[in-house]
């Protein structure tokens, strides 16, 4: 009979943290997932075994603003290895204030099809 | 002239002043003044740029800045007179309140019931074992944040991190996005301090080692930092000799804990709890002095903002109370700390003038799987609540109802049970 394996996430999904365990058949094939106190452990625990997202927050400098750098964040999650290139994306942004919480700072940021985000208004 | 007054002053602006001010509002109390030193509203979390504020409130993942600006436009729908750049640097029994700012300068005003939302403060102190002499490159981490976050200053490029809590690990992240080489974090006990999904998402997806009962014994540098030794603990947390790791860093992060702010608390006389440095209260969230609350980290330190909140509104909410004349100061029963248990809040109930249900708050002491709490009256067991998994990095809710104290005349004992 074939050997299982299993692998043991730590949701990051919200801050109860469940241990997910995913057990794998030979070829790699998902047997079974437990210890997800919710359906957004399994999704997770799917995407890491396949293609890890995370989000990504970040600043761009801006302009007449109280502080000297604004905070944003992304419309969605992107794959993991590419947080440096969005990261580089935002190093020579610059905005003017006034901006609003939810305005798009880049749009289709690295061609990944999500936005870079006001995470506030400034 | 006589000195102003004022139905409610709430100090500090942050999570929990915020919701304290629009709860107090919304339950009729319109004669509210709230007073924050910094020059806008919203605290600490102006600086927390990452997501994860708000899930249980809001439904969504918030960064800390936009969870501060949903508050604030509710503020704004409110009459609440907001004073900025304004900071209180007395505070008396009787609730006389001085407050300076660059457009008034001096000012005592006399409030009907205070609320205490100061937020909190790093520790730094005596975190590391070296005797004299901090070269330049020793920063606490929430320091680094907000040079960092806001006035986008990097502090350094080859880091090391003394403390495995939640700010320590999401600064070893934003340093290593910001291009900084993290060389790994220490923390003197045998388990982190911070929230399993930081450990993952902050330090393993970019290969940060966790350095689990080590601790910073030297630092090294003349002007600026050069390198930091890091030596295994016993179990009595002493430094091991023969187990010293050197590790050549520009900078040294201390993320060490954080300690409720009681400045103006101890100024007034209030009572301070031992374990969490922060006020004595009741379950409506008076302090031991009638007429003055306390909520958020000021209180007691928290790690997930929306508690903050709920706790700002509870205060909020028994002061408008206070002022109406509708809340007594009968400390009647007593909960205390049993086994396991490292603290648990309010110290008292007041069982005349309780809510029909309220919840008890408490933080345990170890790590452990397939637990009871337990609330007991003396020798009779109260209530108990079976626990997966509990650890002192999250704040446990224990609900209460009324009827479950019915007849409870001795002091009450929580404490950590096996299954
Ligand atoms: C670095 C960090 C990361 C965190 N990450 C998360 C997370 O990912 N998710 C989550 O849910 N929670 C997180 N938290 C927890 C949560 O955000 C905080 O506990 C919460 O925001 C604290 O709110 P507060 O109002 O009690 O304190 P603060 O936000 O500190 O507000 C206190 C305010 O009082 C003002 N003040 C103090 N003294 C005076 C005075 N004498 N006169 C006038 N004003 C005064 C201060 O200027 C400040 O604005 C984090 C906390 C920190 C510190
Ligand atoms: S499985 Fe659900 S409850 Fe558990 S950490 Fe993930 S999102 Fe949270």
């Amino acid at each position: 009979m074939a050997k299982d394996v299993t692998k043991t996430y730590t949701c990051i999904v919200c801050p109860r943290g469940c241990d997910v365990t995913a057990t794998l058949d030979e070829s790699g094939g998902i047997v079974s997932i437990d210890g997800n106190f919710c359906p957004r452990g399994e999704t997770y625990v799917r995407n890491e075994l396949t293609h890890p997202m995370r989000q990504l927050t970040s600043t761009v400098a801006i302009q007449g603003g109280i502080y000297a750098r604004l905070p944003v964040i992304l419309s969605a999650e992107i794959p993991k290895e590419k947080m440096t290139d969005v990261m580089n994306a935002l190093k020579d942004v610059s905005v003017n204030s006034p901006v609003n919480r939810g305005d798009v700072i880049i749009s289709n940021v690295c061609n990944l099809g999500v936005d870079v985000l006001a995470s506030r208004s400034m | 002239m006589g000195v102003i007054t004022k139905d409610i002053v709430i100090i500090g602006g942050g999570s929990a002043g915020i919701a304290a001010a629009v709860c107090a509002y919304n339950n009729g109390c319109k004669d509210i003044l709230l007073l924050e030193k910094d020059a806008e509203l919203g605290g600490i979390l102006l600086q927390c740029i990452h997501n994860g504020f708000g899930l249980h409130r809001f439904k969504e993942e918030l960064a800390g800045p936009a969870y501060a600006q949903k508050w604030v436009e509710m503020l704004d729908a409110t009459d609440v007179e907001v004073k900025t750049s304004t900071t209180v640097i007395h505070l008396s029994a009787d609730r006389l309140i001085t407050y300076v700012n660059p457009r008034e300068g001096y000012v005592t005003i006399k409030a009907g019931a205070v609320i205490l939302a100061t937020g909190c403060r790093e520790r730094s102190r005596g975190a590391i074992a070296t005797p004299g002499f901090r070269p330049s490159g020793v920063w606490t981490a929430g320091t680094a944040q907000k040079y960092i976050n806001m006035h986008g200053y990097m502090v350094g490029r080859r880091v090391f991190i003394l403390g495995s809590g939640d700010i320590g690990l999401i600064m070893a992240r934003r340093m290593t996005l910001e291009g900084a080489k993290v060389l790994g974090v220490a923390e003197i006990m045998p388990y982190s301090n911070g929230l399993p999904r930081n450990i993952k998402q902050c330090l393993d997806d970019f290969d940060i080692p966790l350095y689990l009962s080590h601790t910073v014994t030297d630092i090294k540098g003349h002007d600026r930092l050069s390198s930091i030794t890091i030596s295994k603990v016993d179990e009595n947390l002493n430094p091991i000799q023969g187990t010293e790791t050197d590790f050549d860093v520009d900078t040294l992060l201390m993320s060490v804990g954080l300690i409720p702010d009681t400045a103006l608390a101890t100024e007034a006389g209030i009572k301070l709890h031992p374990k969490t440095k922060g006020a004595v209260v009741d379950e409506h969230m008076m302090t031991s002095v009638p007429g003055i609350f306390a909520c958020g980290n000021g209180l007691h330190v928290h790690d997930l903002v929306d508690f903050v909140s709920l706790e700002g509104e509870e205060a909020g909410l028994s002061a408008a109370k206070y002022v109406k004349g509708e809340l007594t100061h009968d400390k009647s029963l007593e909960i205390t700390a049993g086994e396991g248990v490292s603290y648990v809040l309010p110290t008292y109930i007041d069982t005349k003038a309780m809510e029909d249900n309220t919840e008890l708050k408490l933080r345990v002491g170890y790590n452990a799987r397939n637990v009871r709490i337990v609330l007991s009256c003396g020798d009779r067991q109260i209530k108990e609540i079976n626990k997966l998994r509990i650890a002192p990095s999250e704040m446990e809710k224990f609900p209460i109802s009324r009827d479950e104290l019915s007849g409870c005349t001795q002091n009450l004992t929580i404490s950590v049970k096996e299954q």
